[in-house]
């Protein structure tokens, strides 16, 4: 063995156990990718394996109307095998459970769907009764919600049906749509009874085809996309769906994966910082290396060693944990899973996180270990020489450098954009340069203001955050820095559901009924009125499409699509209304707002939501022709409003004045305003009872939906806070067993001197508990900070951090301080005061 | 073996310059024992550290062994240590993780690969012993402890760490050894037995020695004395 790795391996005798708990720090960052990394890998395996489940056929093909004509022959003369679908919003009333209410998602079916996968039902195969009888299949969680059981009726619109079995998963959907909106499938040739579909309706008309294998799907959709480009068809292939869900599993993936990069960061600055640590206390053994005649670059190979050692170790234990946590990743992920994922080890996922792991932990660990070429031999003879030895060193610059675009390389890498890399790179460096200043700051106002009056025990406690070698401001980065990430989470998610809240608790609207056709608005008006809810807002709704744009058919422009401009905005139906003045979400932000044409108007001044508008790249005075259900209607833009669309209202794209749209086709949203969830009941049954065609949204269901998004959410993203966090907690007792020595020395002066073991770890007490109320104090702030942000330029809703969530916060990861401090230093008392003084000869 | 011409050393501090060694010069032949006394702050662990190569001379020039110092790389200057010279301090400096045995084979481990490494032409003038962990044990023997040859620096007494460090100097058989107060840190009796050793070792090896001391009586046993006061040469007489 060679005299570098002989030595390192000796001098690593009495400090190993140290350099192990360095290398811990590193071990939930390369678990976090590891993890990420293999589950990944099992996913695409997966999709890969399952790819024809994803949308249970080879072809889906989508329209908004009814195919009619060529399009319908054509799509029939294409053979294999089809299946059709009918879907729409509507109530569904529940006759047996004293006729209450839910909207849904009806599905009317016909044909062997899905094609590929097995649609799970209990009992098993009640999908294929619908083909056989007039039965309905009902979303599992619906049948819970209700207490349903197989064989109880459930009416939808005009029609009643016996619940045939309960959809826990079907081919080609993810299993949270059932959180949005949950199912209910019903055969096709029984919709005429239940009268729903109707001039207005938003309904979409879908045919699944099963082709035989070899068959060009993708040629055939390049043929009928040219062919059919006027009928705005949407068109779904097994290779769409693999490329969509490739796209939305990398965007996961990536977010993940900046996470777990953070804790593994966060661990390697905490592996360099107790590394610096370690090699001053090397610096003796250093210089009489040097004066037996190692060259700098040996003594340096030495520690290097120890350096690379406790990195391979680290990352070997990551691994091995991240192959632990894999185990755990598709729990936490199953509800939006289209596919069963499986569980194996993904080597090239595991190489990829050890290499990051190990390639951060050299880089950081290279920082504190340059100083040891300087080292020079004559500090054996004398202690205190180097005085006049250059502080900065240019190499040291160069690997603050190679930090930085690892870091951004990683990020770019990982977000596959070298813009959003920087930016992640950027914020990174921010958000440690805002928490390393603010822990500076703080500490400096301790130390400034502390109370003379404050007992012994505190002021020593104080003073020990400023001891020389201290680790305070890296304590406060780690632990600031996971208090921010969770915090964040927590304040954003609070804020948003506060704002819903926030409409319950004044006039605001909060039951809206829509799909009111013309001739039952007087009726649903008085039922309102007589269940003690007074219409608040009525909005009338056309449905249309936009035919010409500044002159150019949609056609033309959705073949050379302008870049920017969504196709989406182009192609989508519109459902606009017309009203004399503005709603009270809205206001006006150019030009002027038109409340009324005289009939004949030729060019009618309409009002655009300023997003669309941009979407669409037009401006005030550009003129649009919209096709209403077959009547051509110029317009120009006459003003732009921006919408708080968060508010729980009807609100519009566009708004027409009077005048001009009374005569089409429409329909209504009514809004009303209940006092309790009994009082919606009743009148959403009333109304469904009357005109079964009409659906009602309750504020209290969407408030119950965001929360179950949000859990789920939350689940993930705590599940990787998870891993900052306890890095934090980690880097924390690393530092305290670093300076435990000094802290030793410190008990054994204090014991000489007369302290009593109590009042020693009252001072650790002090000092631990001021330091996670600093670091916690930082977190929070940097989260209320995110939070207004993300409030203010995101979801643009009100600023309101919860005072109790901060006070929660702090005080747990002040306690998780304290009890990690105090564990960590346990035993440091049990030093007897002689055997520390003979150390010190 | 040992020349030192118009030796100046100035540190450069916030305070201002200082310089500790004023225009030394003086040589050592192979074979001589030569005291450098002289108060606190005369300069003396300064020369010690210039002639043995620890630091660089801000003028005037160092010889060791014919090897122009000053015209040496830092890292060719840690071969020539390596290969010539033995090093005994005041405060022992053991490597507090290693056992003493492993102490003294530093300096003979340092070397293996160092020769495949760089210094073919430097570190060639010195004989490796043929079985490095005999002559280590030898001398642990010699300086009495071979029944200590496992145990670290903590678990041996102040006397016994400097004899741990006087084996270590002398284990690569270096032709100069620089003692930097080696008695300065031991009572009076184990001080005693310590120098006897020094000198015992010096001559059954034939090696130069340059021994940086408090104590007239150490600097009598020399065959030679200067005296530093200033940072520059007040005596020089030989016994």
């Amino acid at each position: 063995m060679s005299f570098v790795l002989k030595m390192a391996w000796r001098d690593s005798r009495a400090s190993r156990r140290r350099l192990v708990l360095f290398s811990l720090s590193i071990v939930l960052g390369v678990a976090a990718l590891v993890a990420i990394g293999s589950f990944r890998d099992n996913l695409r395996q997966a999709v890969a394996d399952q790819s024809k489940t994803l949308l249970g056929a080879d072809l889906a093909v989508t329209s908004r109307q009814k195919l009619t004509g060529e399009a319908r022959a054509f799509l029939d003369g294409l053979g294999g095998e089809q299946a059709r679908e009918v879907a729409f919003s509507s109530m569904i009333v529940f006759p047996t459970r004293g006729g209450q209410t839910r909207i849904a998602q009806v599905r009317a079916m016909e044909g062997g769907f899905p094609f590929y996968g097995e649609a799970v039902t209990v009992p098993a195969g009640a999908l294929k009764q619908l083909d056989a009888g007039d039965a309905a299949v009902v979303e599992d969680t619906l049948m819970t919600q209700f207490g349903l059981q197989v064989g109880e009726p459930i009416r939808v619109g005009e029609a009643t049906f016996p619940i045939a079995g309960a959809l826990q998963k079907i081919p080609g959907e993810s299993p949270a749509v059932a959180m949005l909106a949950p199912r209910v499938y019903l055969p096709l040739r029984a919709l005429e009874q239940t009268h729903l579909v109707q001039t207005g309706s938003l309904v979409r008309y879908r045919t699944y085809f099963k082709f035989s294998s070899g068959f060009d799907v993708e040629a055939l959709v390049r043929n009928l996309r040219e062919r059919f480009r006027g009928l705005q068809l949407g068109f779904d292939t097994v290779e769409q769906r693999k490329r969509d869900l490739g796209r939305v599993l990398d965007n996961v993936e990536s977010f993940l994966n900046l996470v777990g990069f953070i804790a593994l960061l966060l661990g390697a600055i905490g592996v360099a910082s107790a590394m610096q640590v370690y090699v001053q206390q090397k610096v003796a053994t250093i210089a009489v290396l040097r004066c037996l005649g190692a060259t700098a670059r040996r003594s340096f190979a030495v520690y290097l060693c120890q350096g690379l050692g406790l990195g391979l170790l680290g990352a070997a234990m990551g691994a091995l944990l991240g192959l632990a946590a894999q185990l755990a990743l598709p729990a936490v992920f199953r509800s939006f899973l289209p596919v069963d994922a499986p569980v194996f080890i993904s080597w090239q996922a595991v190489a990829g996180g050890m290499g990051a792991g190990l390639g951060v932990c050299l880089l950081f660990t290279l920082l504190p270990l340059m100083s040891i070429r300087r080292v020079s031999p004559l500090r054996a003879l004398r202690a205190g020489y180097g005085e006049d030895v250059p502080k900065r060193d240019p190499l040291q610059w160069v690997l603050y450098g190679l930090i930085g675009m690892s870091v951004f390389g990683c990020a770019w890498w990982q977000t596959n954009r070298w813009q959003r890399g920087l930016g992640f790179a950027l914020a990174l460096a921010a958000t440690f340069g805002v928490l390393t200043g603010v822990a500076r700051l703080l500490t400096w106002a301790a130390r400034r203001w502390v109370p003379r009056r404050l007992p012994y025990v505190w002021r020593q406690g104080l003073a020990n955050l400023y001891r020389p070698n201290n680790r305070t401001v890296l304590l406060l980065v780690s632990l600031g820095l996971g208090t921010f990430l969770v915090l964040t989470l927590y304040l954003t998610r609070a804020s948003l559901l506060a704002e819903f809240r926030g409409s319950t608790g004044d006039d605001r609207p909060n039951l809206l009924f829509f799909d009111v056709q013309d001739d039952q608005l007087a009726g649903v008006d008085a039922l309102l009125q007589a269940g003690g809810a007074p219409v608040r807002q009525e909005a009338p709704i056309v449905t249309m499409r936009i035919s010409v744009l500044k002159g150019r058919p949609v056609e033309e422009l959705s073949r050379d699509r302008a870049p920017g401009r969504g196709g989406w905005a182009l192609r989508r139906e519109y459902r606009c209304t017309y009203r004399g003045r503005l709603a009270e979400t809205e206001r006006v932000v150019a030009g002027s707002f038109v409340g009324r044409v005289s009939p004949g108007t030729d060019v009618v001044p309409i009002s655009v939501e300023q997003g669309l508008a941009k979407e669409l790249q037009v401006q005030i005075g550009d003129e649009i022709t919209f096709d209403v259900q077959g009547v051509p209607i110029r317009t120009r833009v006459g003003s732009l409003r921006a919408v708080e669309w968060q508010r729980m209202q009807a609100n519009f794209f566009v708004v027409f004045p009077e005048g001009v749209l009374e005569a089409a086709p429409k329909f209504f949203v009514v809004a009303t305003r209940v006092g309790s969830s009994a009082q919606s009941a009743a009148l959403q049954q009333a109304v469904v009872r009357a005109y079964p065609n009409v659906s009602a949204i309750d504020l209290g269901l969407v408030l119950q939906t965001l929360d179950a998004i949000f859990t789920k959410v939350a689940l993930v993203v705590q599940f990787m806070a998870l891993f900052v966090a306890l890095t934090g907690v980690i880097v924390m007792a690393g530092a305290v067993l670093t300076g435990r020595f000094q802290r030793v020395r410190e008990s054994v002066l204090l014991r000489t001197l007369g302290a009593t073991r109590r009042q020693v770890q009252r001072i650790m007490l002090a000092e631990y508990s001021v330091l996670g109320l600093l670091a916690s104090g930082t977190g929070s702030l940097l989260a209320v900070g995110a939070n207004w942000l993300l409030v203010h330029f995101v979801f643009e809703t009100r600023f309101a951090p919860s005072p109790l969530l901060l006070l929660v916060a702090v005080v747990a990861v002040t306690t998780v301080t304290v009890v990690t401090g105090l564990l960590a230093s346990r035993g440091d008392c049990d030093h007897p005061p002689l055997e520390v003084l003979r150390q010190e000869t | 073996m040992l020349k030192v011409e118009r030796l100046t050393k100035t540190y450069f501090t916030a305070a201002g310059p200082l310089t500790v060694l004023k225009d030394v010069t003086l040589e050592v032949a192979a074979g001589d024992t030569l005291a450098v006394v002289g108060p606190s702050g005369s300069g003396k662990t300064t020369l010690l550290g210039l002639c043995a190569g620890l630091d660089e001379p801000t003028t005037g020039s160092v010889a060791l062994n014919g090897a122009n110092l000053e015209r040496l790389s830092e890292d060719e200057r840690a071969l020539l240590r390596n290969a010539d010279v033995g090093f005994v301090f005041q405060n022992f400096q053991l490597i507090p993780t290693l056992t003493a045995l492993e102490n003294v084979l530093v300096p003979l481990e340092l070397r293996t690969g160092l020769r495949r490494n760089a210094g073919e032409g430097l570190a060639s003038s010195s004989a490796v012993p043929g079985d490095g962990l005999t002559e280590a044990r030898a001398l642990l023997e010699r300086v009495g402890l071979s029944d200590r040859l496992g145990h670290y620096p903590l678990q041996l007494s102040g006397g016994e760490q400097q004899r741990v460090s006087l084996a270590r100097a002398f284990v690569n058989r270096p032709k100069i050894l620089f003692c930097d107060e080696p008695t300065g840190n031991l009572d009076d009796e184990t001080a005693q037995a310590m120098m006897d050793l020094v000198f015992g070792l010096n001559r059954e090896r034939g090696t130069t020695l340059v021994l940086v001391t408090h104590n007239p009586d150490l600097a009598r046993r020399c065959s030679r004395t200067i005296r530093l006061r200033g940072g520059a040469v007040v005596d020089d007489h030989s016994a």
